[in-house]
């Protein structure tokens, strides 16, 4: 099989199982590099687990917790997105072209997510390095008990954005309907905006005004047990 | 768990293939609910009659009681009869006196449903099955809803399965649990509802019809419920002219919506969509969590 060559799955004839084990059963060498997908019908656990550096294409929507736990792979979904895109997510990048449903990237530990419309509830959930880019809007509760990494949302973010959050940067462009337990704002020095820059360069978006976006994340006052706050 | 669909057709052209797009969408969503299924149809109807849907067994003669009920009320009944469930039809005017003598009538029928368009099905087992006994795939109308359970608050029954009605032309599909159902019902007792079940989507369905007698539109009963039912819930509600869709506000429970020219439809999930017409083309998107989404049929 040439490099340049893809693979060429229809999910209405071949099992989503096998497709599935052809994923996992790739070597890091391989030359089957370029996969495209069809017809996944909504079919939930598409690509998940995939630990190669090769390059998924989906085309369609795709059900609950596509390229869960991703390593190194690259995949992009042309359509919408279900419960828990990239879910655990470890390296590599998924990329959705339409909207995500809720708890987009939850527990991600590394890598890039990328969504080019609307992501609902609960994105970035518990997240513990992650780096999210979407760039419609976030529901609410985003970004809930986030541990480590970055969410950028070019849109707006729902209520209880950051709620209880322990590190992890949030930027947000529009408006936030309202902060989470914990979650605070705070200044967006060059330093933050060097870094925001980059991870909009990484994610092939340009034209954006740096200056528009506030940056939020942890007051820390969670962190220890406050006898305060005993009931 | 629990799967709901919806169903909305904008062009009547469609309109033969209601039962036969419903069929499949329940049928996908056999998984999330494989205890019982259950589902509204807004069919044909005359302006001066009413359908009553009653439930017996596979054994019932729905004719024999159509007719034993004619000979009672002095007027003609209908009757048509599908596996346990038949739907008889009569004049409007003559709808409280039959169903008052149908409990002399045939006391083993429960009625589950009455309007002017509206038919009821619903019975324990898997949902594909379920839809095949009653011959959901033929059955042609406006619009309809579906339920598939996995039944978590209630035992598996068939008064416990869904939709419930509780008024002419209403019904109601949930997926979640209430937690203040009982109060609810119990004001809803005081001013006048009953209830068949001890099962919290009842209470719902009870309290939206409620709402609509005292005069609220569909939409308006239904941005009331956001502040009187506590708990988890995805509705999706019919009545004759009207399509409804609500969120509880954390969104728990999760659901999907596609509208096209031709028809508007709801699933729990995008798989129970896949097979609409020109899904490709649909705008596709998740309803958003205390936001009241309704569509009505031109009079």
């Amino acid at each position: 099989m040439s490099a340049d060559r893809a693979e060429i799955v229809d999910l209405a004839t071949m099992p989503l199982r096998q497709l599935n084990l052809a994923l996992h059963r790739l070597r890091p060498d391989t030359n089957q590099t370029l996969w495209r997908i069809a017809n996944p019908r909504g079919r939930h656990s598409v690509a998940v687990g995939v630990d190669v550096p090769v390059t998924i294409e989906i085309d369609g929507h795709v059900g609950y917790y596509c390229a869960g736990m991703n390593k190194q792979a690259t995949v992009i979904v042309n359509g919408n997105a279900g419960v828990g895109v990239a879910e655990n997510i470890m390296s590599g990048t998924v990329h959705v072209k339409g909207d995500a449903s809720q708890s987009a990237g939850a527990t991600g530990c590394g890598g890039t997510l990328i969504i080019d419309g609307n992501a609902s509830a609960r994105c970035g959930i518990s997240m513990k390095g992650v780096d999210i880019i979407v760039r419609g809007s976030v529901g609410h509760m985003s970004a809930f008990m986030a541990q480590a990494g970055s969410l950028v949302v070019l849109g707006d973010a729902g209520e209880s954005l950051g709620d209880s959050i322990y590190e992890a940067r949030l930027y947000v462009r529009g408006k936030v309907q309202g902060l989470g337990a914990d979650c605070v704002e705070k200044p967006m020095t060059d330093h933050h905006k060097a870094k925001l820059a980059r991870k909009l360069t990484t994610a092939g978006i340009a034209g954006i005004d740096i200056g528009q976006f506030r940056r939020y994340g942890s007051a820390r006052r969670l962190y220890h047990f406050h006898v305060d706050n005993v009931y | 768990m629990c799967g709901i669909v919806g169903l909305f057709l904008k062009d009547p052209k469609l309109e033969p293939e209601l039962g036969r797009l419903m069929a499949g969408m329940l049928g996908v969503l056999c998984d999330r609910g494989p205890d019982s299924a259950g589902f509204a149809v807004f069919g044909p109807g005359g302006r001066d009659t009413v359908k009553l849907t009653v439930r017996g067994d596979e054994a019932t003669d729905f004719q024999a009681i159509a007719r034993r009920l004619s000979e009672a009320l002095g007027t003609r009944i209908t009757a048509v009869g599908r596996h346990t469930h038949g739907v008889l039809t009569l004049p409007a005017a003559r709808e409280a006196e039959a169903k008052a003598a149908l409990g002399a009538v045939a006391p083993e029928l429960a009625l589950v449903g009455a309007g002017k368009r509206m038919e009821l099905y619903k019975e324990v087992g898997r949902p594909d099955l379920v839809a095949t006994k009653f011959g959901l795939g033929a059955m042609t109308g406006t619009h309809g809803i579906g339920h598939t359970r996995m039944a978590t608050e209630s035992a598996v029954t068939t008064d416990g399965a869904h939709p419930f009605s509780t008024g002419l032309d209403q019904c109601l599909v949930h997926n979640g649990s209430l937690s203040n159902h009982n109060a609810v019902r119990r004001e809803l007792a005081r001013d006048g509802l009953t209830f068949a079940t001890d099962n919290d989507s009842e209470v719902a369905a009870g309290y939206l019809t409620a709402r609509m007698h005292k005069g609220a539109s569909l939409g308006q009963a239904l941005t009331d419920a956001l502040s009187d039912l506590d708990g988890f819930y995805t509705f999706v509600v019919g009545t004759e002219s009207g399509f409804g869709v609500l969120r509880d506000p954390i969104a728990c429970k999760p659901a999907v919506m596609a509208e096209t020219d031709r028809y508007v439809a709801f699933g729990s999930e995008y798989r129970a969509l896949v097979d609409l017409p020109e899904i490709d083309k649909a705008r596709v998107w998740e309803p958003e969590p205390a936001t009241v989404y309704f569509w009505e049929r031109p009079h």
